[in-house]
């Protein structure tokens, strides 16, 4: 188990080992192309994550209660990608978005997103699904929906029982899944790797400069970056919802 | 009421479809003769028969090293659990915080730290063992976990002052009491191991060397270089390999699960 320790002690060292020295951080702010990269990973993770929960919540509730035939069915294909690595949800998005994919086939023209970043964000999409839906739905399993019922027959319009009722019960299973869902999107490699050569998201520019450029202190200052961004994000995003939670009790 | 039912059954059914179909289509491709002429030119198994030619080297190593992986986490994991659950405290929370570290850190970066750590050690590098620790230190944590969940729902401390009473010592009531009582952890944890060591592809794109290549790393190497039946079909062997260790990781979860509820 030193392993681990060591390694992320030598990354971040290693950071500083470069022409620029500690300063390589600094260089990263004001290099456009790094910085843009940045703020374009973390502008697709948030959107993926919306989305996905957005998506998943909907589905997961609509599973959880409501029972019929072909439920199962639906709930193994919701949750299969579960363990596709990123290069095969890229080669999926291919398949649907590329030149020789449906949409371009079923619409003869110039329908081919796969490439861009539009073609990124349902890759992330893809692998994001089932990840939120199995939370989702292991939360709601949990809440009893009597309470829901009392408040419709005692006359609570349909968005008044969702937010004051539902919304509540569900929000630490949206919140956990949520940062699973940005976690992961911030840091897979292969999906943009299949996709994406003119896409710049951040772990396909530490793979650049690692191979092409063989900047190693760049690449290990960027994947630092990577990490840190992620998690000052997920934790403003944790102590935010926590504090609208404190207030809405 | 209904309207809202109707939506929601809309967007399920459209979230199932966009996973569903892409893979239908992937399946097909892999078993048609000409992908361009669909499948009326005729269904085959020549790009199955040719992956396996191109590609068996790397779906046996991916094998090997999740099997090896699945080996190293029982090894560690099962009785880091066993201390973890042992002794609940802030010792332990720490403990199992660190173990969890590599699922907070992009696999890019972990491979990143491993290859600047080790990377001059020629000859561990360029062995197998090389990206067998990046396998064990993303999959431990999964390890651990789910046999903690299972072992934390027990009660751990009467069956063993009870062995113990009767005179069996450490070793034995781990093995008599520990293991057979955290059996459906260990299978969950087991399987959701040897499923995440087969998809990795984050870590062993940088680990892996010209002569060791996994399976995912095949897979994007037949996605850049070859015709799309081939990629196709090569995805097909995959999803034969991964979906029915899915399907039982799930199953073993479930049953996890509600030993501990």
């Amino acid at each position: 188990m030193a392993f681990l320790p060591l390694a992320i002690a030598r990354l971040i060292l290693a950071s500083g080992e470069g022409e620029a020295g500690w300063a390589i951080y600094q260089q990263i702010l004001q290099t456009p192309r790094y910085l843009i990269s940045l703020i374009q990973t973390v502008l697709v993770s948030l959107a993926v994550t919306i989305a996905a929960l957005a998506v998943s919540t909907t589905a997961g509730l609509f599973l959880t209660r409501n029972r019929f035939r072909g439920r199962s069915v639906l709930l193994s294909i919701l949750t299969l990608p579960l363990a596709f690595p990123g290069v095969v949800v890229g080669f999926m998005i291919i398949l649907l978005g590329g030149r020789q994919g449906l949409f371009n086939t079923v619409f003869p023209g110039q329908v081919v997103f796969a490439y861009s970043i539009f073609g990124l964000f349902l890759g992330y999409l893809y692998f994001s699904i089932p990840r939120v839906l199995l939370t989702v739905m292991a939360a709601a399993e949990k809440i009893d929906p009597a309470r829901e019922e009392a408040a419709r027959t005692l006359g609570a319009p349909p968005h008044l029982v969702a937010r004051d009722l539902l919304f509540p019960a569900l929000a630490p299973a949206l919140i956990a899944a949520g940062e699973i869902a940005f976690a992961t999107a911030m840091g897979v490699f292969g999906t943009a790797f299949t996709l994406a050569t003119n896409i710049d998201v951040l772990p396909m520019v530490i793979y650049t400069e690692f191979t092409s450029s063989a900047n190693i202190a760049m690449a290990a200052a960027l994947s630092v970056m990577l990490g840190m961004v992620t998690r000052a994000i997920l934790f403003v995003a944790r102590s935010f919802t926590g504090a609208t939670v404190v207030a809405g009790g | 009421m209904r309207i809202g039912k109707v939506l929601q059954l809309s967007v399920t059914l459209l979230a199932a479809a966009f996973l569903l179909v892409p893979t239908i289509m992937s399946v097909l491709a892999g078993l048609t003769v000409n992908y361009f002429q669909g499948v009326r030119s005729g269904l085959t198994l020549q790009w199955v028969v040719k992956v396996w030619e191109l590609y068996a080297g790397s779906i046996f190593l991916s094998l090997g090293l999740a099997l090896a992986c699945l080996a190293v986490t029982l090894v560690i994991g099962v009785p880091a659990a066993y201390a973890l659950a042992h002794n609940p405290g802030r010792a332990s929370r720490a403990v199992e915080e660190f173990i969890s570290l590599p699922l907070a850190i992009p696999g890019l970066a972990l491979a990143l730290a491993l290859l600047q750590l080790y990377g001059s050690y020629r000859g561990f590098r360029l062995s197998w063992t090389f990206i067998l620790v990046g396998h064990v230190l993303y999959t431990l944590p999964f390890m651990v976990r789910s046999v903690q969940s299972v072992l934390a729902a027990i009660d751990l401390k009467t069956l063993e002052e009870g062995a113990a009473s009767l005179g069996a010592g450490p070793a034995r009531r781990f093995v008599d009491i520990v293991v057979p009582n955290a059996l459906p952890g260990i299978l969950a944890g087991a399987l959701t191991v040897v499923t995440l060591s087969i998809g990795e592809f984050n870590l062993t794109w940088m680990l892996h060397t010209p002569y060791l290549k996994t399976l995912p790393v095949g897979l994007a190497d037949s996605y850049a270089s070859m015709r799309l039946e081939i990629a196709s079909a090569y995805t097909l062997i995959f999803f034969v390999m991964i979906v029915p260790l899915l399907l039982a990781m799930q199953w073993a979860s479930a049953r996890a699960q509600r030993i501990t509820q």
